[in-house]
């Protein structure tokens, strides 16, 4: 067995963006006094004429980075995911989405990866309101490599792109890049008797841990790897509905409007399918450890087995 | 002010670094630097100029104080459990599984907390609505805010600035943590914001700049502000990040730090021997 290095997200994030930078010049890094938090040191030590870090000014930040684009610039701008989402969402909505711009936002420390910050910074509705964004690409990697590559497609995708980012150390899950494409899901487990739908690198390896439980119960769970969120690969979600007439989404988000939403929608309205989604409950955040907030909001493999397991016992009853 | 009262005072603002400084400790990581930089001014507000009571957080009359750079609860905290509005060992669960302390000020969770902040420039527009809130019910009181210096990027700010200035808040007294640091690097390499004291007084405010660890300077400024009864004051306080933590005064890295228990104990034990 050979043991994966595990980089920090936020390295990844930085290396990438830097490779990219220095083949073409109009990417431009933006940011607002959070460098120190999105890692992206290297890239200013880098290329200090293509940075601008604005301060403590989010609102600024994005709509800089607008304007930035409509001169052919490809600027990526970083904050935190609460700032990034709720803080300049007007800016984001107006100066770069509904002016048609390009403008790549990315939240990093989404969720409940906050977590000492507390609840003010804890972000249960950024996917939820970037989803109400027409045409805007939302997605959340889930590990190192599937993030490089992501990152890349983002900033060649033409128009507006908003990704959540982890901050800290990840375990690779997928093996290579060859088959990673914005608005394709993959499957990362196949399984015959339910799939879970996850996204990010919390829930994804939430999922996969509750698939091994699961397993130990005589459940085949297939696994889902949701990097974007949206657009949502229907086909996906429809062939999994098919295949296993059950499905369990997994988010660190709020239930509501997040990539559970986003998958009921497509069943609601094409093949009505069993579904739960695990996430959190129309709450607030709060502060402390990760692990107790991952408890505190039931984002845990073991609360995606029990509503697994209740899933299961509907399916058996139909 | 008194030799005495100065001696009284000069006690509390060590004891609130000591306390604040242990209850980070504890957790291992904290906002030292912001914390420690206000250590004086908190002070002077609770031990000396505000009309308030801790048996009775909520009193309608009493003065407020919005602490619009939340990310400095802890050193807020360290003054609410010496003035007794809560248990001291509170003090030891920041920011833990469930705790009433979180990193950031929630006025719903921490009694004597009377604004919840944390996304920075939101505060000075919550005063301002105190301060109206107030003098539509002929509540003659004072309503304080803190702000930072990195804060002050905020445009927000200065739509409060304006409004509190065209609603001639004479019942506003807000301070600026001029500690010369944001978190990316100093302020004047980051982005700039001199010469403040100049843009509080163009945007109508009655302004000063004093030494922000000095009690009597800000003392006398203090009552200068509460003399002005129809105009909001800005008292600029010039500062030092991390001020009284040996590894963290004066130090960038101070904002958001980790801090092992020994050391901290050490910090403790250096602030006694200083005085
Ligand atoms: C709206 C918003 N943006 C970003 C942050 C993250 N943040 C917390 S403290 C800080 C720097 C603030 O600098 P300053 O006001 O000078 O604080 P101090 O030096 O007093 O600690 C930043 C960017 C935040 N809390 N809120
Ligand atoms: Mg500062």
């Amino acid at each position: 067995m050979t043991t994966q290095p595990t980089p920090e997200m936020r390295a990844v994030y930085a290396q990438t963006l830097l490779d990219l930078a220095q083949q073409d010049e109009r990417i431009l890094l933006l940011e607002a006094d959070l460098m120190r938090a999105t890692g992206t040191r290297p890239f200013l030590e880098a290329l200090p004429s293509r940075t601008y870090n604005v301060g403590v000014a989010e609102a600024n930040l994005v709509g800089l980075a607008a304007g930035l684009s409509a001169t052919g610039k490809i600027p990526f701008a970083n904050t935190f995911a609460c700032f990034a989402a709720r803080r300049a969402y007007d800016q984001f909505f107006i100066s770069a989405n509904y002016a048609r711009l390009n403008v790549k936002l990315v939240g990093t420390d989404p969720g409940v990866t906050a977590a000492y910050n507390g609840g003010t910074h804890m972000t249960f509705e950024d996917l939820g309101l970037m989803r109400n964004i027409p045409g805007l690409v939302v997605l959340e990697p889930c590990d190192p490599v599937s993030l490089a590559e992501l990152i890349r497609q983002t900033a060649y995708h033409a128009g507006c792109t908003y990704m959540r980012l982890h901050r800290g150390v990840a375990p690779a899950i997928h093996a290579s890049q060859g088959h990673l494409l914005l608005g394709k899901g993959v499957m990362l487990r196949d399984g015959e008797d339910l799939t879970l739908i996850a996204a990010g690198v919390v829930m994804v390896n939430e999922a996969l841990a509750a698939a091994d439980l699961l397993a130990n119960d005589g459940h085949s769970a297939a696994v889902i790897d949701m990097h974007t969120i949206k657009p949502i690969d229907i086909e996906l979600v429809l062939e999994s509905a098919t295949r296993t007439g059950a499905l369990v989404t997994c988010e660190n988000h709020q239930v509501i409007n997040g990539l559970g939403s986003a998958v009921a929608e497509v069943l609601a309205e094409r093949r009505p399918t069993l579904l739960r989604r695990v996430g959190v409950q129309d709450e607030f955040g709060e502060v402390g450890p990760l692990d107790y907030l991952k408890e505190r909001f039931g984002l845990t493999a073991e609360n995606i087995r029990q509503q697994a397991l209740d899933l299961l016992q509907a399916k058996s009853g139909r | 002010m008194e030799e005495h009262e100065k001696r009284f005072l000069a006690a509390k603002a060590k004891k609130v670094r000591q306390l604040t400084i242990d209850s980070i400790g504890r957790l291992g990581v904290g906002h030292v630097g912001g914390s420690m930089s206000i250590a004086e001014v908190l002070t002077l507000l609770y031990y000396r100029h505000m009309n308030v009571d801790p048996q009775d957080p909520r009193r309608r009359d009493r003065d407020q104080l919005v602490l619009s750079k939340g990310h400095a609860g802890p050193s807020l905290y360290a003054v609410l459990a010496d003035k007794g509005y809560f248990p001291m060992d509170w003090l030891h669960t920041l920011n833990r599984g469930g705790t009433r302390l979180p990193s950031h000020c929630d006025r719903n969770l921490t009694p004597g907390v009377d604004m919840t902040t944390g996304s920075l420039g939101q505060g000075l527009s919550a005063a301002v609505g105190i301060a109206l809130g107030n003098r539509l019910d002929n509540i003659e009181s004072t309503v304080y805010c803190i702000i930072g210096d990195g804060e002050s990027n905020e445009g927000q700010v200065w739509e409060a600035a304006q409004a509190a200035s065209q609603y001639c808040l004479g019942n506003l007294i807000a301070f600026t943590d001029y500690n010369k640091m944001q978190i990316d690097g100093y302020m004047c390499d980051v982005m700039n914001i001199e010469d403040l004291t100049a843009k509080w007084v163009a945007f109508g405010w009655f302004a000063l700049r004093v030494n922000g660890h000095d009690l009597e300077e800000m003392d006398r400024a203090i009552e200068r502000a509460k003399a002005q009864k129809h105009r909001p004051s800005m008292i600029v306080l010039d500062t030092i990040k991390g001020k009284g933590i040996y590894f963290a005064e004066g130090k960038l890295a101070s904002h958001n730090m980790p801090v092992a228990y020994a050391d901290a104990l050490e910090a403790i034990d250096r602030l006694e021997k200083e005085g």
